[in-house]
């Protein structure tokens, strides 16, 4: 790694195996965090947690491992608003982290106000914390009935969605097959990088919520945006006991109508949508079949009454948001990192602010290892991962997820890094 | 600390530990009169005398902070309680409540203070049923420090954005000395001039207690857990870099615009320090568990303890109280009495 390399490798001093995983809960008051809390507390899975609560939740379950937090949200010295770190789980972790042997996994709940920023920030910046433990994922829990109106009224709302790894869109059955689908196409245009789940009541196999590895250097992997995955890790409906399926989701076509009865009455081998590749014969005029720069410019779009662009590709609408959006490119050609590093840390340092999540995944001139960061606002995290595998696509990739992103100009900078 | 070809081997007096088995991750170390004192982070306090006898003060609970002055050991817990035990090996709680205790301090005159979320409470240190109930102070965020100045009942709290000196008997006015960002850890320098603060970035802030005037110390790899003024007071030995970092507080202006002297680079981060109380010698720990002792005068190294068993995070030596305190007590000053995250503490016999 080149000197000038804004990316700390700070996370390298402890294998990430050894550290302790911490899943972020956030989602609207109401929206079932506390059922899924409860849930995660009472189910035999195998993993005891230590949970940290907002002093204003209600948690069904008396356990010394509950700890009531205040979330004392700190701007860093360097004067930057974006720059913040909760300075009460700084403490709560420390102190939770004496309890050795008790627990085996941390999950904070957030108020529904709360910006998961901070949170994630926290786990990037403060070496005691990142020493011992390591954010797994931010799971949001939305309500699919008062969801819209909450991400016209309430920009922590769209934070959170656009902030998650996973986001579980909950009462499906309080609503019509039609807004179910307007809900999901808003998280989609919102953050076409979470893994969308449709539940009621929370009922979902944990093993979706927990150990996601979202955050693992190791594991990012998930630069693929929702509506262009593959089937996911699992057949679903074949026993996966999910009241719906996450890969695919649902559009038209796809038979089932709002994923109530889904998973059972499905078949999983007729066209769903996930096996359909982009670009043939999905309607849109440029080539799909590998991230196609998406978005609000991306031309193949339609518009609605109210004048959101919408997309439909392989049936999978989503609406794309007039403030937040994502902006995924690909470089073919091998970067200069003496290039690539001040571009970035320039890009993160000026726009920051508006950018809430980054990945990905870099070829690098000369370089036989994919080279892999995140971030989150101005924070970055980087590793030399792995070498690149015989016949893998030797690429690179970059994915944004932010506010008022000015694509023209990340993808003019992102293209002068290439090698000469 | 492998000899090199060439460089003398470091001389050691590791044949010299008398070895302890606490079974805990030690928290904190102190002694109570002669008696070595470990504390542990599952609720015990060893007595780590030759007969060797634990008080369960926190049964149940976690110790998360202490202080110790050479004759009293102050312990906050996850349990909501403040203990307080004494060399005869009894433990009295001193306040329960419900949120976890975070800081504790002792001060002159039995002054005793501790904080549970952002309040912070102060007493005289005399248990007398029914009377003295401790003062109460609201800091503007949860405390990340609390010490007492070496004279009179003033205490330092430190706190996002600054720390507050609060006379916890007086009516008057706190002082507030500004800073911009978290502060964790606050110590007073011994003449009372100083006050100095670890913050959450890896640097310390110090202000001038007669004008507020601002000193930055900056240039750690990572935060500062551990502070302690070498014996003349005049200097700050701290950890948080590979090399012990002591900045020079003997001008008018502290600090400002000097270089702080440096020592000893090891091959991980040093967790805790603890400077001798009459001589200028400073004990430190470092995080893959090696010790040494360092004489400040020409930077002679000693071997106390080679690596192993997690970091070190407990020293203290005889006659100085806990690391963490810095009031002068009773005990034998060439007794130095450590402990380490995983379970292993010993005593230094010089
Ligand atoms: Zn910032
Ligand atoms: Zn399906
Ligand atoms: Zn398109
Ligand atoms: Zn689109
Ligand atoms: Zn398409």
């Amino acid at each position: 790694m080149p000197a000038s390399s804004p990316i700390c490798p700070r996370f390298l001093e402890a294998p990430m195996s050894d550290k302790v995983p911490v899943t972020v809960l956030t989602g609207y008051l109401g929206a079932g965090k506390t059922t899924l809390l409860n849930r995660i507390l009472s189910e035999p899975h195998g993993q005891k947690f230590a949970v940290i609560v907002n002093e204003f939740g209600e948690i069904g379950i008396d356990n010394d491992l509950v700890v009531g937090a205040d979330e004392e949200v700190f701007e860093m010295n360097n004067g930057c608003i974006c720059c913040t770190v909760r300075g009460d789980l700084i403490r709560v972790i420390d102190g939770l982290l004496r309890r050795k042997g008790r627990f085996d996994a941390i999950l904070i709940e957030t108020t529904g106000l709360a910006d998961p920023a901070p949170v994630a920030q926290t786990f990037f910046v403060d070496d005691i914390v990142s020493a011992k433990t390591r954010l797994d994922a931010v799971v949001t829990v939305a309500d699919a009935k008062w969801l819209s109106a909450r991400l016209k009224d309430a920009p922590e709302a769209k934070n959170q969605i656009a902030f998650a790894d996973v986001v579980l869109l909950n009462k499906t059955d309080l609503v019509s097959p039609d807004e179910l689908a307007e809900v999901e196409a808003r998280i989609r245009g919102l953050n076409p990088y979470a893994t969308l789940h449709l539940t009621q009541r929370c009922a979902i196999p944990l093993d979706r919520v927990l150990g996601r590895g979202a955050f693992d250097l190791d594991r990012i992997l998930t630069l693929e945006p929702g509506f262009l995955e593959a089937e996911e890790e699992h057949a679903h409906g074949e026993g996966c006991g999910c009241d719906h399926d996450h890969a695919h989701d649902h559009g038209e076509g796809c038979g089932c109508k709002n994923g109530q009865d889904h998973g059972q009455d499905h078949g999983h081998d007729q066209d769903h949508g996930h096996d359909h590749a982009h670009g043939e014969g999905c309607g849109c005029k440029h080539d799909h079949a590998h991230h196609h720069e998406h978005g609000k410019d991306c031309g193949c779009s339609e518009r609605d009454e109210a004048g959101r662009i919408i997309h439909r590709h392989g049936g999978l609408k989503h609406i794309h948001d007039e403030e937040i959006d994502s902006v995924a490119l690909e470089l073919e050609a091998p970067l200069d990192p003496e290039k690539f590093f001040p571009w970035i840390q320039n890009l993160v340092a000026v726009d920051g602010p508006s950018i809430l999540r980054s990945k990905g995944i870099l070829s690098f001139k000369d370089d036989p290892d994919r080279f892999v960061f995140q971030g989150v606002h101005m924070i970055l995290d980087g590793t030399h991962q792995r070498p690149w595998n015989d016949g893998e696509r030797r690429t690179s990739r970059l994915v944004f997820i932010g506010r008022k992103l000015d694509r023209a100009k990340i993808e003019s900078g992102f293209s002068a890094c290439v090698a000469a | 600390m492998t000899a090199n070809p060439g460089t003398p081997p470091t001389p050691s007096v590791a044949d010299r530990v008398r070895h302890l088995t606490p079974g805990d991750t030690v928290t904190a170390c102190g002694f109570l009169g002669e008696t070595p004192v470990l504390v542990l982070a599952e609720g015990g306090i060893l007595f780590a005398s030759t007969d060797e006898r634990r008080v369960a003060a926190h049964p149940g609970g976690v110790i998360l902070c202490a202080a110790c002055d050479g004759s009293r050991l102050l312990t906050g817990g996850d349990d909501g309680r403040v203990v307080e035990t004494t060399a005869d090996g009894t433990a009295r709680e001193v306040f329960s409540g419900k949120a976890w205790i975070d800081t504790v301090a002792l001060g002159p005159a039995g002054a005793r203070a501790w904080s549970a979320g952002k309040t912070v409470h102060a007493d005289t240190g005399k248990i007398e049923p029914g009377k003295g109930a401790p003062k109460t102070f609201a800091a503007p965020s949860t405390p990340g420090g609390l010490a007492f100045a070496p004279k009179g009942v003033r205490l330092a709290v430190s706190h996002y954005g600054g720390v507050t000196l609060w006379f916890p008997n007086a009516a008057t006015k706190p002082d507030v000395l500004d800073w911009k960002g978290s502060h964790l850890p606050v110590t007073w320098s011994p003449d009372g001039r100083f006050v100095v603060t670890a913050m959450h970035e890896p640097q310390l802030h110090g202000w001038r207690v007669a004008d507020g005037a601002n000193m930055r110390m900056s240039g750690y790899p990572g935060r500062v857990r551990s502070m302690s003024w070498t014996a003349t007071g005049n200097g700050l030995a701290t950890g948080g870099a590979t090399a012990l970092i002591v900045w020079p507080f003997a001008a008018k202006d502290g600090p400002m615009g000097r270089e702080p002297a440096i020592f000893a680079a090891g091959s991980s981060r040093i967790a805790a320090v603890a400077c001798h109380p009459t001589t200028e010698i400073a004990a430190i720990g470092f995080e893959d568990g090696l010790i040494l002792l360092i004489r400040l005068s020409d930077g002679a190294e000693i071997l106390v303890r080679p690596p192993g068993a997690g970091p070190v995070s407990a020293l203290a030596w005889a006659g100085k109280g806990a690391a963490k305190g810095a009031a002068k007590g009773a005990g034998n000053a060439s007794t130095l009495l450590y402990g380490t995250e995983d379970g292993a503490a010993g005593i230094l016999t010089l």
